[in-house]
């Protein structure tokens, strides 16, 4: 969907380029970028440095950067582009476990604004500094994320985090994602990175378990896990909304 | 930023935090954060981490540290200038952001998860 867009769009001066948040690397992303087929940068980002460096704490998220390297929007939600002729609805296999059919309906709930971010986009592609789309940049580094000093501490337990997973010391990544999530709590890359870290099960899915093993609910080392996070706040408030 | 050292190459300093060491201090765009002696280089992490405002967590038992983004303003960005990311692709080949300059950018987050 992306590269379809990319590619109508870049022989207007536009190019996209594509983060894999993902402390596994290319283990963890490869099969999804091959399948994507990018012609663009698919970049893999295993310590989550767009947290650091643009305030990116959520997926999917956007920042727009203009000609000369100035952010024009930072970061926001970033709504797949609509589709031009919707794919069959897909039916789910009869034996899905319950958990994970509870989370596609909190994912179906999520709100997205395709429309208005969409057009947009291709405002500011077409009229560059003279969209109304393209902030100020007072107004870029307003809108930025709120980032106070505990939170910046937080930040570090993370990278910490992701270093000590990656090096094999995954009960020490534990206690730094664990002080990651208390001291950012509204990022939920934080914690769905390190909740994707806990497999639960095998196959293609167990990844997006995100949450205690019925079997063993104590052994769970975090205080939320995805279906409860995302009951707590409300799926529609998932991603902040879009404002022009 | 990690760290495997205190004292790191001002090259790897600048990719990594985002902030250009000059003479008038540590800069982002238009903002610079005066910086209580030269960064020099090697650059000494902890003092100028200080200066900036940037926290330092040490995971001594495995020789690491991770070096905190600044919260200049409270916010997550200091400027509207983009700092010059540098990532891999699948073939580990890195790739740099400001290589991109003379064209609209759309950087994507996205996660396999």
């Amino acid at each position: 969907m992306w590269q379809a867009l990319r590619n109508e769009l870049q022989p207007k001066g536009f190019e996209l380029v594509t983060v894999g948040l993902d402390t596994q690397g290319d283990a963890g992303c490869r099969a999804f970028i091959e399948a994507a087929k990018p012609e663009h940068p698919s970049l893999i980002d295993r310590h989550h440095v767009l947290a650091d460096l643009f305030g990116v704490i959520n997926i999917p998220s956007s920042v727009w950067i203009d000609e000369n390297g100035m952010i024009v929007r930072p970061a926001e939600a970033a709504p797949a582009p609509p589709q031009a002729t919707p794919g069959p609805p897909r039916s789910l296999p009869a034996d899905l476990p319950q958990r994970f059919v509870e989370i596609m309906a909190e994912a179906a709930k999520i709100k997205k604004d395709t429309q208005g971010y969409h057009s947009a986009l291709r405002d500011w592609v077409e009229h560059g500094a003279a969209s109304r789309f393209a902030l100020s940049p007072d107004e870029v580094v307003i809108r930025s994320r709120p980032r106070d000093n505990a939170k910046a501490l937080g930040h570090a337990h993370f990278q910490l985090a992701t270093q000590l997973e990656m090096d094999g010391h995954h009960k020490s990544a534990i206690q730094h994602f664990r002080e990651a999530h208390r001291l950012v709590p509204d990022s939920w890359t934080f914690r769905r990175q390190a909740w994707s870290l806990e497999k639960v099960g095998d196959g293609p899915l167990a990844r997006f378990w995100q949450g205690p093993n019925p079997e063993t609910p104590d052994a769970w080392p975090y205080a939320g896990d995805w279906l409860g996070d995302i009951r707590k706040v409300g799926a529609e408030n998932y991603s902040e909304p879009w404002r022009p | 930023m990690l760290l495997r050292s205190l004292f790191v190459p001002r090259s790897d300093f600048e990719a990594g935090t985002g902030w250009r060491l000059k003479p008038e201090g540590a800069c982002q765009g238009n903002v610079c954060i005066p910086l209580s002696q030269p960064a020099g280089d090697p650059v000494d992490v902890a003092r100028v981490a200080k200066d900036i405002g940037m926290p330092l967590v040490a995971a001594p038992e495995y020789g690491l540290w991770a070096l905190g983004p600044a919260s200049i303003g409270s916010r997550a960005l200091a400027s509207a200038q983009a700092p010059d990311l540098r990532l891999p692709d699948l073939s580990g080949k890195e790739f740099q952001l400001s290589s991109l300059r003379g064209q609209k950018v759309l950087l994507y987050a996205w996660a396999p998860y």
